[in-house]
């Protein structure tokens, strides 16, 4: 029986889309398997004491309190920096600045500060902030590292944010006589604030599992005790994971504990990335709305 | 607010600063510890020699002056703690007072000696001649074969091992990722349904939201038995442990951004090739991804960047061996992992601090390059459509 062009060219079309399908898929079958893999190690781990107990007998016993509490004092001070700067900035470039190679420059630079490693931030954080400034191994030190990290993603974010508000918004606010500072805050960034806060959120994902720039920055071995100050050093949940399976006293009878933390560690990042797809899908439809 | 504005670029230039400054220090001294001397006899006449040269004395590969330049005459080691060896405690004194006369003395008396001394040590009269240390130079640093950096008397900074191993992992992490990320671009872009596609988008957004240290744990614990177990290996922690990793994490980039570039394709063209009778299929692999080329190119050297600097997950199963890797099954190491691995130790300042700062500055340049032609690619395919 002879096959028509047609039903060849239908069959090949069909094998060569069943076979990208597949291929999408086994993507989504990695993340699935790593997931699993963890949480199905993980959940016989986590309990109230390992959330709220010091690390005990060699990191191997106990809980990963302090570094909750480290990772916690991280995300708030590295977003309390990038957050104002990092929403100015991109109200400046986006509401007032005209196309031209300077706003093309500094959008390459905000790019390539995106693209640069977390390793390398590490470094810089170390030569300024630790050594330069003094700070030592600190909160701050390690906050304004990680912050001059996320920095690009806020940016970006607010960026994508303002350029979604419909001019019209601010053509009928100038029309009615208000100036251009009030258009931006009475009417632009209301509209506007719900998907920058995407990018804040998006941004604490980022922070709390970074582990390159806090190493020489911020992050203690083993510190079983609270900050006192921002000039402390803290244990952070990236660098205790990091330290328990590579370094610990005792790496066999730590596992359980690594792979509570590494739970731990992804429940944050994945409850951070639903809340923010959430939170642009539900806004997205409202703002078309409007 | 305009100054807010300016911190993105300001940062970028800090960066350069610091990272090349204490980075380039490395390149104006020697590669003997500060403090330190490399002494001979008087009649040596070797005047200068190089980190290499020194590092095969101590280690005994070159035993004989005449390997040097010199005359035909054995070398004959010293160090500081040597020195039991020719003077009992009681002749050196109480306090080592009598020491720097005797160095003077021991160098004198062996032509084919080669000290390696603190310099606090040396006598006012010192009658030995210190050797003339050459620089570290760029080439040096680069191309050099070994990585050895706490290596006494004389480091070795060389860190072609280094960039081989980062370039190794990076290639294979995107012959893995390229095929499997261009295919679920093409089938996001021009096949899947909006709900399919709306399900699989923050799905693959997850995998980049994963902290880097979690894979590293995960290939720890999974992908390195695995591979030990199949290639039969000593240990698993190799080269291609980290290139499945970063294989991994270079996914939602290269699915991202060619996506977009398939979606960049204008419909008027699909829709002309659909109107010739040609098939879904035969468009998508005859028109659109060939429209699309440049922007699945850009999507692949980001994904080579981002491969290129990452840290943990690599640092955690290539099993850290700052040698040249013959095979992709062997242990081998990348840039980003010395530094986070070697840091800590290196003393503030000190020519290991600097050496990684160089090596710092190499992940910079590499990174930003790949950034701008990146871009420059992108760009110039939105000019043409």
């Amino acid at each position: 029986m002879k096959i028509s062009i047609i039903q060849r060219k239908r069959y090949s079309q069909n094998i060569a889309f069943w076979a990208f399908r597949l291929l999408s898929f086994m993507v989504v079958a990695i993340l699935f398997i790593i997931l699993g893999f963890l949480i199905y190690n993980g959940v016989k781990v986590i309990s109230w004491d390992f959330l709220t107990e010091m690390p005990q007998d060699g990191m191997t016993k106990g809980g990963i309190y302090p570094a909750i509490i480290g990772t916690l004092c991280l995300i708030v001070g590295s977003i309390l920096f990038a957050f104002p700067i990092g929403v100015l900035s991109a109200l400046f470039m986006n509401e007032y600045m005209k196309d031209s190679w300077f706003k093309r420059f500094l959008n390459q630079m905000t790019n390539n500060l995106g693209g640069i490693p977390s390793i390398v931030f590490g470094l810089f954080g170390m030569a300024l902030f630790v050594n330069k400034f003094g700070f030592g191994d600190s909160i701050i030190a390690g906050s304004l590292t990680l912050g001059l990290m996320v920095l690009p993603v806020i940016i970006r974010t607010t960026e994508e944010a303002l350029k979604a508000v419909n001019d019209t918004f601010r053509h009928a606010s100038l029309a009615l006589g208000s100036s251009k500072w009030q258009t931006v805050r009475r009417v632009v960034l209301p509209i506007a604030f719900p998907n920058i806060i995407t990018g804040v959120i998006l941004s604490i994902g980022r922070v709390s599992g970074e582990t390159a720039p806090i190493l020489f920055t911020v992050a203690a071995y083993f510190l079983p005790r609270l900050p006192q100050s921002i000039f402390d050093q803290v244990m952070a949940l990236p660098y205790h994971l990091y330290v328990i399976i590579t370094s610990g006293t005792n790496i066999e009878e730590s596992r359980p504990m690594a792979y509570g933390t590494a739970l731990v560690l992804i429940t944050i990042v994945l409850i951070m990335n639903l809340v923010a797809n959430a939170l642009r899908r539900y806004f997205g439809k409202k703002v078309k709305m409007s | 607010m305009g100054t807010s504005a300016l911190v993105t670029s300001v940062t970028i230039l800090l960066i350069i600063f610091f990272l090349f400054r204490e980075g380039f220090g490395i390149f104006s001294s020697p590669s003997v510890e500060k403090g330190y001397v490399i002494a001979v006899n008087k009649a040596n006449p070797v005047g200068t020699l190089h980190s290499e040269e020194i590092k095969k004395i101590f280690d005994h590969e070159i035993t004989d002056w005449s390997e040097l330049g010199g005359p035909k005459k054995p070398i004959t080691l010293f160090r500081i703690s040597d020195i039991t060896k020719y003077y009992k405690e009681q002749e050196l004194g109480a306090n080592l007072e009598l020491l720097p006369q005797k160095l003077n003395e021991l160098l004198a008396r062996n032509p084919g000696i080669i000290a390696f001394l603190p310099d606090s040590y040396l006598p006012d009269n010192f009658n030995g001649k210190i050797l003339k240390l050459e620089n570290i130079s760029v080439l040096d640093f680069l191309g050099g074969k070994e990585w050895f950096p706490t290596a006494q008397p004389s480091a070795q900074f060389g860190a072609w091992p280094l960039i081989l191993g980062t370039l190794y992992v990076s290639l294979v992490a995107i012959l893995l990722a390229l095929p499997l990320g261009l295919a679920t671009a093409i089938y996001l872009a021009e096949i899947a349904d909006r709900r399919t596609r709306d399900i699989l988008k923050p799905v693959i957004e997850l995998l980049a939201g994963i902290p880097s240290v979690v894979y590293g744990f995960f290939g720890l614990v999974v992908i390195v038995p695995l591979l030990k177990d199949t290639f039969d290996l000593d240990s698993g922690q190799s080269g291609l442990a980290g290139g499945i990793l970063l294989a991994i994490m270079a996914l939602p980039t290269i699915i991202t951004v060619s996506e977009d570039a398939l979606r960049n394709t204008p419909n008027s063209m699909r829709e002309a090739s659909l109107a010739m009778g040609a098939s879904k299929w035969q468009t998508i692999y005859k028109i659109v991804v060939p429209y699309s080329s440049s922007g699945i190119s850009a999507a692949a050297i980001l994904g080579i960047g981002r491969a290129m600097g990452e840290t943990m997950a690599v640092l955690m199963v290539t099993g850290n061996a700052a040698v040249i890797p013959y095979s992709i099954l062997e242990p081998l190491r990348t840039i980003p992992a010395t530094i986070a691995a070697e840091l800590g130790e290196a003393p503030t300042g000190g020519l290991h601090y600097q050496a990684l700062f160089t090596l710092g500055c190499i992940l910079f340049i590499i990174t930003v390059a790949t950034n701008l032609t990146a871009s420059y690619i992108s760009r110039k395919q939105l000019k043409a459509s």
